[in-house]
């Protein structure tokens, strides 16, 4: 398969593959964020993730209209304002959820599975009935346009770049929320001993609700820089939602190093197949290798040690 | 001789059930609705197949599949092979560049029949098949998840993610499988024309006697010893294990059962609408499959009938008459059945409709005077 390319053409191609596989990487890492904070801590299947994720889309998409309507010249900001906005609708839906949904159903994992897949129904019907069936996609500020030229083969798009920047960050401040904050330590403790951890006094309904919410929240922002790289529609959410959970039960659930080691290696096989068979048997390869491997280590790649 | 009999293949309240649900499909449905909406139910109750396996291998199991059109589509897609090879003879087909092969591989540039189309060609080979394929499919599913111990949602998540395996590669292997379209124009079975109005009531009628098979081979399961270490199994896994039972070897048995039933539905769904395609194997078919089985009663065998028939209906009439609304009544009743009605229909039957029965044959005295419920017991709390 490798015939008709020169080395260098090769050496190009895997660096123009493998750069498209970091974009990929970054929207994987940002939606498994969340599901690994939900899923990992608190045990929770969101089958709505993905609905979390497009409603910050949605969210970025009105804002670029209205900046570009009533303030444009503000629009080369308005993206990191509308960040925040999908941070904080998205977690606010997430609390909302905990509260009137998901709490009645902590003991029984399953039944959240179900109950959250009508979750996104409903939610998908939402946005169709709201934004219309069709895809819609933002128009960037222009700073964010074009690509920078690396050789003169290679060239790397800008959005691109700011998509990992922004990652980088969001995972970094992720890490020291859980594992440098009072918050996190509540979080961490609940998550190994609830019935202690009500004990010595963390409210411990709050510190759910919480988690759920920023989960949420962090979804919400990965649906933000998501419209950077592709158009958004109502059923946009439901593409990613299997490979997501892969991503992190791959990775070991309970292990944030994890998730991102297997959405770098999930993405970048696929992107890097994808070049020389089709799309489909690419993603097809791949999953099946991730559910191979899954069935030989359960586990998954990186596990915590924990006493159940 | 008659009691032993009884409780080995279910209670008499579980035969008063299949009594009730034999006479309303073979008679009344038949008797009171024409032919084109005879089919339709005869196709809803294919789905019956899915959710009577789901009953048996998450409601008593404990096992949630995610996967289950993905057995109903192997079925279903052994079946349509066949006819599909059947319809293509070479006389029919001479107007393709290739005459004798299916007429979606002659539009993928395919020149002979790939090999594992071949066998399709024998009518024993099929009917084999249907069986035999999705049941080592998931026995080999099941001896690598069960022997390792991985179950509840990690098993979910990774039937759903063979679930959306199968589509991609179903749709994407165009030329093998006849892509997202699958497998049309489907004309005879044995020379024998499935098209016409008087083969659907054949095949209603023989897809009503196999799921009355079905029905008694389940509660032969569920009433068996086999069936009491599924449900302890269910609660406590553990103890199970240490009373020195093979925990997996029973969950591989249970989930095996529920594929091959499931294909068995599949199979009968290819004859009666006519076509197989991918979009009945993927994730939101199988798990619209699971909310069948939850809306009737993830105890209940019977309810899971009553769940596929019920759910079926109100989508097809709700997609008819108001299509937007349909996915909100969709979300509604996977959000209300887990939370409100965790039994589904034979759980309002139960604590219902039976107390009601039991004081009114209290007064007559006899016919309910044992333990009356919708086809079994039902147990508080429900799967984990």
């Amino acid at each position: 398969m490798f015939d008709g390319y020169t080395m260098s053409e090769l050496g190009s191609i895997f660096a123009m593959q493998g750069f498209a596989g970091l974009i990929l990487f970054s929207v994987f890492v940002l939606m498994a964020l969340g599901l690994a904070i939900i899923f990992g801590q608190m045990g929770v299947i969101n089958m709505a993730h993905g609905e979390f994720m497009i409603l910050g889309a949605y969210v970025t998409y009105l804002c670029s209209n209205l900046f570009s309507t009533y303030l444009p010249g503000l629009f080369d900001i308005y993206f990191f304002i509308a960040m925040v906005l999908s941070f904080i609708a998205a977690g606010a839906l997430g609390m909302l959820v905990e509260w009137s949904l998901i709490r009645h159903l902590y003991k029984r994992p399953l039944d959240t599975l179900l109950a959250t897949w009508g979750l996104s129904l409903i939610l998908q019907q939402l946005y169709r009935s709201i934004f219309g069936a069709r895809e819609v996609g933002v128009s960037l500020p222009d700073w964010l346009m074009g690509s920078y030229p690396l050789t003169e083969t290679i060239e790397v798009p800008i959005n691109g770049i700011f998509v990992m920047v922004l990652t980088v960050l969001i995972t970094t401040a992720v890490y020291f929320l859980i594992f440098r904050s009072g918050w996190g330590r509540q979080v961490r403790a609940v998550t190994q001993n609830r019935i202690m951890s009500g004990a010595v006094g963390i409210n411990t309904e709050r510190v759910d609700r919480l988690t759920f919410g920023i989960g949420c929240g962090i979804a919400g922002i990965a649906g933000s820089a998501f419209t950077m790289i592709g158009s958004t529609g109502p059923t946009a959410g439901q593409l990613y939602i299997v490979d997501t959970f892969l991503v992190v039960v791959f990775g070991g659930a309970q292990s944030l190093f994890g998730t991102i080691a297997s959405a770098f290696a999930i993405s970048q096989s696929q992107s890097a197949m994808e070049f020389f068979l089709s799309g489909s048997m690419a993603k097809v390869l791949t999953l099946l290798t991730v559910v191979g491997i899954l069935m030989l280590r359960p586990q998954g790649l990186f596990s915590l040690k924990i006493r159940r | 001789m008659s009691t032993t009999f009884l409780n080995r293949f279910g209670s008499r309240a579980d035969y008063i059930g299949i009594a009730v649900l034999m006479t309303l499909i073979v008679v009344v449905l038949p008797l009171t609705v024409d032919i084109f909406r005879l089919n339709l139910i005869g196709k809803y109750l294919t789905y019956a197949f899915v959710a009577i396996g789901l009953v048996l291998c998450w409601g008593y199991g404990g096992i949630l599949s995610l996967g289950q059109g993905v057995f109903f589509g192997l079925g279903g897609y052994c079946m349509a092979m066949f006819l599909k090879l059947e319809a293509s003879t070479p006389e029919a087909t001479k107007i393709q560049s290739t005459p004798g092969i299916p007429d979606f591989m002659d539009w993928n540039q395919l020149t002979e029949l790939p090999w594992f189309w071949e066998p399709f060609h024998s009518f024993g080979f099929t009917l084999i098949a249907i069986i035999l394929i999705p049941t080592l499919f998931a026995f080999v599913i099941g001896l690598a998840m069960f022997k390792r111990r991985v179950g509840g949602v990690y098993f979910a998540i990774i039937t759903q993610a063979i679930a959306a395996i199968m589509t991609i590669l179903i749709i994407g292997q165009q030329g093998y499988t006849g892509g997202v379209n699958g497998i049309t124009d489907l004309r005879t079975l044995l020379g024998w024309d499935i098209r016409t109005d008087e083969a659907k009531y054949v095949l209603y009628f023989v897809n009503a006697a196999l799921l009355l098979l079905v029905i008694q081979l389940s509660l032969f399961v569920r009433h068996s010893k086999l069936g009491r270490i599924m449900v302890a199994m269910r609660d406590k896994e553990d103890r199970i294990r240490f009373s020195g039972y093979s925990v997996a070897n029973f969950k591989i048995f249970i989930f095996c059962f529920a594929a091959a039933v499931s294909a068995i539905g599949g199979a009968m769904f290819t004859l009666q609408v006519g076509f197989m395609s991918p979009s009945f194997v993927g994730i939101v078919p199988s798990i619209e499959m699971v909310i069948f089985a939850a809306v009737g009663g993830r105890l209940s065998i019977l309810g899971a009938v009553y769940g596929a028939l019920l759910v079926n209906f109100a989508k097809t009439s709700f997609s008819e008459a108001f299509p937007e609304l349909w996915l909100f009544a969709m979300g509604a009743l996977f959000i209300g059945v887990v939370l409100a009605f965790p039994n589904g229909l034979a759980g309002l039957y139960a604590t219902h409709v039976v107390p009601f029965i039991r004081s009114f044959s209290a007064r007559r005295g006899g016919l309910f005077d044992r333990s009356v419920t919708f086809g079994g017991r039902v147990e508080e709390g429900g799967a984990k």
